[in-house]
């Protein structure tokens, strides 16, 4: 145990790994709160997954793999299918969820496409690029968990500034509209919030698994509190515990990469929470339910009989 | 007209797609009374609200809210949006949301203190929900809950009040919670304007009906508009509901 703190501070990559992906948990923790009470779970998965189009585009545009310039590329890809999203929903009446599919499987399937034919180039850079599916934390060095540092902190920053708008716009967006507030402009900052967090989480886990990081930590906050303020904090530490422990778990005890180590981590506090959380845990519901139902169908069985019996007594 | 007009609305037309859902109308409402409109489903009565307060965009017309548009009007206006509209298992209490309704006038970046806290206190009690400040409000009753979103209208401290639907699968307690509540507001001057389905209690509740469907049909006090004709224009064939006769007896109480 001290052994593992002490690494934890000086050993360079598990420092890196471990921070990276702490880091990633609380800014997506706390943002899939709001995706997830808009009831946009999936907004994440669609962000994530048009986000690698943009990385191979980058990539063929400058032919450097340097994380910035692929992290913008994959920033503006994410950002444009959000736009496409909204587009859709707004001026065609397709619903939300076909439209996420949709945006989802196309970029997806083009940047699938994109990675194959860098791929086949026979150019000796290429190496690489698809540790993007599933992340690859182990790879992370200190400038990449400095960059993400600041993505997350000015993302976080915004959501501090404007939590009562966006709270206001999550619970009640046609009041908000009401109100004067522009619902339309806070509901693309909100997402382009999300797109940071998908970048954020990129090298880490992965297009493939970023949703998880998004809805996981929220759904397992949303069993343990009835405010929104404490869920949003709940979720944040959630992720960051997530982050951590699958970080640790990966680099000293096994040899499943980070990426899937930290969603196995985060989803078994999710499991745990939604089974045992108090009022909110199905466990206790079932419980209850065994008991009583239980009780109270013998109880009425017991009655009828003994009616039953009564009346055939008397007969 | 004596009274000064707080809504002005001029040849509105909305459409969703190709099917107009509200067709060309004119209408004036009077200040400081309780206004009703009544129509069958479908009959544009939630979008009249919704396009006057640019929530959903107009095909063409225009509106007016205190002789200006309603985008310089808001502070002006209180809006009780449909109760099903929001996801009342949202992580919060019922103070938090009554509070929602200051969020107008505090201006960005700025939380909601003590002020409001104790404005949206007293604004809970009107509705007689005071025990409940903080209940989670996924724990509410629908009449409850109801209550709850009339309460952070009134926190809006508004002139002008839009509902939508209040009257909808409330309780009894509430319906006669929320009446009060409207005679309040109108012995301040306020005008109140509600959708309403029940055409029994419509006489009673309210001073004033617009009749619509699609199209307006008719609007004035009901000694004027409350008629078999106009309700068989409304509600076309339809129309069993009542019988004449006691239409006959509101009309000329």
């Amino acid at each position: 145990m001290i052994q593992l703190l002490y690494d934890l501070v000086f050993n360079y990559t598990l420092r890196n790994v471990a921070l990276g992906s702490a880091l990633l948990g609380i800014v997506s923790g706390v943002l899939g709160c709001f995706a997830v009470l808009r009831r946009q779970g999936l907004l994440g998965d669609a962000l994530a997954h048009a986000a690698l189009p943009g990385i191979c585009i980058a990539f063929l545009l400058t032919g450097s793999k340097s994380p910035i310039v692929l992290l913008i590329g994959a920033g503006i890809a994410s950002w444009l299918g959000t736009l496409l999203i909204l587009r859709i929903v707004n001026d065609t009446r397709i619903s939300e969820d076909s439209a996420l599919g949709v945006v989802l499987s196309v970029f997806f399937g083009f940047g699938i496409m994109l990675l194959t034919f860098i791929a086949k180039r026979n150019d000796a850079n290429q190496a690489g690029l698809d540790k993007f599916l599933f992340g690859q934390a182990a790879a992370l060095v200190a400038s990449d968990v400095a960059l993400m540092a600041l993505l997350g902190g000015v993302a976080l920053l915004i959501v501090v500034l404007l939590y009562k708008e966006f709270k206001l716009l999550t619970f009640d967006p046609g009041f908000a509209l009401s109100l004067g507030y522009n619902t339309r402009q806070l509901s693309v900052l909100l997402t382009s919030l999300i797109v940071v967090a998908v970048v954020i989480g990129l090298q880490t886990v992965g297009v493939v698994l970023m949703a998880a990081m998004l809805i996981g930590p929220a759904v397992a906050a949303r069993q343990w509190t009835n405010r929104f303020s404490t869920m949003i904090i709940l979720a944040g530490v959630f992720g960051a515990l997530s982050g951590l422990s699958g970080a640790l778990l990966s680099v000293t005890q096994t040899r499943i990469p980070t990426g899937p180590m930290v969603i196995l981590s985060m989803t078994a506090i999710t499991f745990i929470s939604i089974i045992f959380a108090p009022n909110r845990g199905i466990f206790w519901d079932w419980l209850r339910r065994k008991r009583h139902g239980k009780n109270y169908l013998q109880k009425a069985m017991n009655e009828w009989d003994t009616q039953r019996a009564a009346k055939e007594g008397r007969l | 007209m004596s009274e000064q007009a707080v809504v002005r609305i001029n040849d509105l037309t909305v459409a969703y797609g190709e099917k107009p859902v509200l067709w060309d109308v004119d209408l004036e409402l009077p200040e400081g009374k309780l206004i009703a409109i009544i129509g069958p489903n479908g009959a544009g009565k939630s979008t009249l609200i919704k396009a006057t307060l640019d929530l959903i965009p107009r095909a063409a017309g225009s509106v007016e809210i205190f002789g200006r548009p309603y985008s310089e009007q808001r502070h002006l206006v209180g809006y009780v949006p449909q109760r099903g509209s929001v996801d009342w298992d949202f992580p919060t209490n019922a103070l938090d949301v009554v509070m929602m309704g200051t969020y107008g006038q505090i201006g960005w970046f700025k939380r909601p203190g003590k002020r409001e806290r104790e404005w949206a206190s007293h604004c809970l009690e009107q509705v007689g929900m005071a025990d409940y400040a903080n209940r989670q409000i996924s724990q509410l009753s629908g009449g409850q809950q109801q209550r709850v979103f009339l309460a952070r209208a009134l926190a809006q401290n508004a002139k002008l009040y839009f509902m939508d639907e209040p009257f909808v699968g409330v309780d009894a307690m509430t319906e006669r919670a929320i009446v009060d509540l409207l005679r309040n507001l109108r012995a301040q001057g306020k005008t109140v304007v509600v959708v309403h389905h029940d055409l029994d209690s419509a006489p009673e509740y309210f001073d004033w009906l617009v009749l619509l469907n699609v199209r307006l049909i008719a609007a004035g006090s009901f000694a004027e508009t409350f008629t078999p004709e106009n309700l068989t224009r409304t509600y076309g064939g339809r129309m069993q509901l009542l019988n004449q006769a006691s239409v006959a007896t509101e009309v000329t109480r």
